[in-house]
Formats: structure tokens, C-alpha cells, sequence
């Protein structure tokens, strides 16, 4: 089962957990995606959702169609590694905006996250 | 394209009206879902629209031509209920079906019994409800019909069946047809349906893209549906 959270619209979601896939190389560049059909029946979406997951993808230049044979990974590594670079930015971000909302200071944040253990 | 029709539809049974001035419209491409509580009139609405019940007053159109016993061919309609005689084996089902229905797939039966993981030589009685629920969607998703309307096909079932319920129904919806699904299970619903068509004392209250429902009640179905029905 996957769990959507209901404030953003599914395909968004979907979108970006086929964008941290990317990030991670678990597809990499050029490889096929699943048709429509079964990236609706692996995400239990609707099917108008998932090629709408597609068209929008496209639209971001992350995949590309080829007629006839089905919707594939964008060849550009550039591209590709610049989700990656993007997701860490919006992670960052987040935590630091939630960090400052608690009162911490950039460099107590540091310190933290140091001290973090893995 | 439209498939099926309904204009001021109404079913009374005594003085109880079941379906009061239902008028919709389903169009192929698209998964609906017929939601509200029991009692509400879904499964009387089902019936009307796969010729099961005759409409009280009103009309149902179906490929464009009003309801006759011949619309039936185009319609696959699944019951909540088992329908199947206690001596009967998988197998025994499957030739009923195949000389009902002249749109039955074997060969997709076939592919749907395995994902089920429903043996052919498994009797009825031995079911469990969830196998049983799994046989009738299995039975019903593998006729080439052009409206499948699915009585509550997820009542009683657990999670990991639910879920090859689920993709069954997905994998079977195309451009060509239209599924309904009735169900109170809004949240597992949620994330499959085109439309909701919210029935509340046989009347529809609410019919809209459920995306267009989210944005512009700003809230979730299940949530628009705890509203309505409190």
C-alpha cells in the first residue's frame, strides 16, 4: 500500500517519489518506465492520474516518449543529477525553517547535526 | 463518450423512494465512485442501471438507446452477495459465464484467477468471503463489457486481498469503458476514482471530478464525505 498524504494532488506525489528514485539511480537514465497502466495498478492511482504523471514529467524534461515502444528516463546525467542537488536544497530548507521556527541558530543547527549519530 | 445515462430516475419500493430524481451521466475513460452509507440506494441505482430493477418513473439510457434486455450484453454487473450454488467448483462457475456472457475472456480469467491465487479446482463452499469477493470480481473484470459496476467489491475484505481487488479493477478500467465502484470504504477509494457521486437517501448530492472536488472543498474525500454524511 502506498499512503498519499491528502493535501497535494496525487500526481505531484507520485511524481516526486519517481523523482527520488531517480535521484538514487534505482532507474537511471534512459531506462523504460512502467506503462501508465501498470504504474496505476503499482501505486493503486487511477490510470487519467498516472499518464498524467507522465505528461507532466515530460512537460519537466524527466522523461521522454518514444511512439510506439513507451515513456522513458531522460538521457541527460545533467538533469538527473540536479534532482538530487534540488531534493537536498528542499530538505534543507525545510529543516532549517523548522529548526529556526524552534529559536536555533545556523550554527547550533551545525552542531547537531554533528553530533547526529548515523 | 457516453455509455449510460439516466434522467430523473426513481425506484420506490411501497412509499420508500430508493432512488429519487437520480440523474448521471457515465462516460468511458473513467472510474466512478458511487459512495454513501448503507441504505443510501447504491445498490438499487446498480440494479436499475444493469437491468435488474424496472424504474418506477424515469428513464435509462444505455449506449445511447433506452435500456432493453439486450443492454445487458454491454453490461457487467457484479452483486455483493455470492451468487454461486454450493455444489458448484471454480471451474463449474467459469462455464456458466462462458455460456452467459459472449464478451468472457478465458484467457483473462485465467490471468485474473492467478493473481487472486484462486485455484480452478476449489469448490465454493470452501471459499472464504474474501476468496469469494476476489471469484466475483475476478468473474465479472474478465467479460469485454463497456460499464462494470461493482457492488461493494471490497465488504469484508483484508488488506492484502483488497489489494488485488484493486489493481484488478485498475488494470481492467481502459478508454473504452466506465467502472462504477460503490463503496463506504472512501479512504482505500480514494486515490482510484475519476468522479464521486455521493447518494444520500436515494438523491445525488454531490457529482464532480474528485480532484476538482478537492481543490474546491479543500478537503479530502473522506473527509467531504464524513461532512456529508454526519
Amino acid at each position: 500500500m502506498n499512503e498519499f498524504n491528502s493535501g497535494i494532488p496525487i500526481y505531484i506525489q507520485v511524481i516526486n517519489k519517481l523523482k527520488k528514485e531517480m535521484a538514487l539511480s534505482k532507474i537511471k537514465p534512459g531506462d523504460k518506465l512502467p506503462s501508465s497502466r501498470d504504474l496505476a495498478i503499482e501505486y493503486s492511482i487511477n490510470p487519467n492520474t498516472a499518464s498524467r504523471v507522465y505528461r507532466e514529467m515530460e512537460l519537466l524534461g524527466l522523461c521522454y516518449t518514444k511512439r510506439g515502444l513507451g515513456t522513458f528516463v531522460t538521457e541527460d546525467e545533467i538533469m538527473v543529477n540536479s534532482i538530487k542537488e534540488n531534493m537536498a536544497k528542499e530538505y534543507t530548507k525545510g529543516y532549517v525553517s523548522s529548526m529556526g521556527s524552534l529559536g536555533y541558530k545556523k550554527i547550533e543547527m551545525i552542531k547537531l547535526i554533528e553530533s547526529e549519530e548515523n | 463518450m457516453e455509455l449510460v445515462k439516466t434522467i430523473d430516475l426513481e425506484k420506490s419500493f411501497g412509499t420508500v423512494k430508493a432512488v429519487n430524481q437520480v440523474s448521471v451521466s457515465l462516460e468511458s475513460g473513467k472510474i466512478y465512485g458511487l459512495l454513501g452509507p448503507n441504505g443510501s440506494g447504491k445498490t438499487t441505482l446498480m440494479r436499475l442501471v444493469a437491468g435488474l430493477f424496472c424504474p418506477t418513473k424515469g428513464d435509462i439510457d444505455v449506449l445511447s438507446k433506452k435500456i432493453t434486455v439486450e443492454s445487458r450484453k454491454s453490461i457487467a454487473y457484479m452483486p455483493t452477495e455470492s451468487f454461486f450454488y454450493d455444489y458448484m467448483r471454480i471451474k463449474d462457475v467459469e462455464k456458466f459465464f462462458i455460456d452467459f456472457f459472449d464478451d468472457f475472456d478465458k484467457e483473462k480469467f485465467d490471468e485474473l484467477l492467478k493473481k487472486m491465487s484462486l485455484e480452478k479446482s476449489m469448490k465454493i463452499t470452501s471459499l472464504s468471503s474474501g476468496m469469494n469477493a476476489k471469484l466475483r470480481v475476478a468473474l465479472t473484470m474478465a467479460r469485454k463489457a463497456k460499464v462494470y459496476l461493482l457492488d461493494e467489491p471490497l465488504n469484508g475484505i483484508d488488506l492484502v486481498a483488497r489489494d488485488a481487488i484493486m489493481s484488478a479493477i485498475i488494470g481492467g478500467a481502459s478508454e473504452e469503458n466506465a467502472v462504477v465502484i460503490s463503496s463506504h470504504l472512501i479512504d482505500v477509494m480514494e486515490n482510484v476514482l475519476d468522479d464521486v457521486i455521493f447518494i444520500k437517501q436515494g438523491k445525488v448530492v454531490i457529482n464532480e471530478n474528485a480532484e476538482e472536488a478537492r481543490a474546491k472543498y479543500k478537503k479530502s474525500i473522506v473527509d467531504l464525505y464524513k461532512e456529508v454524511y454526519a
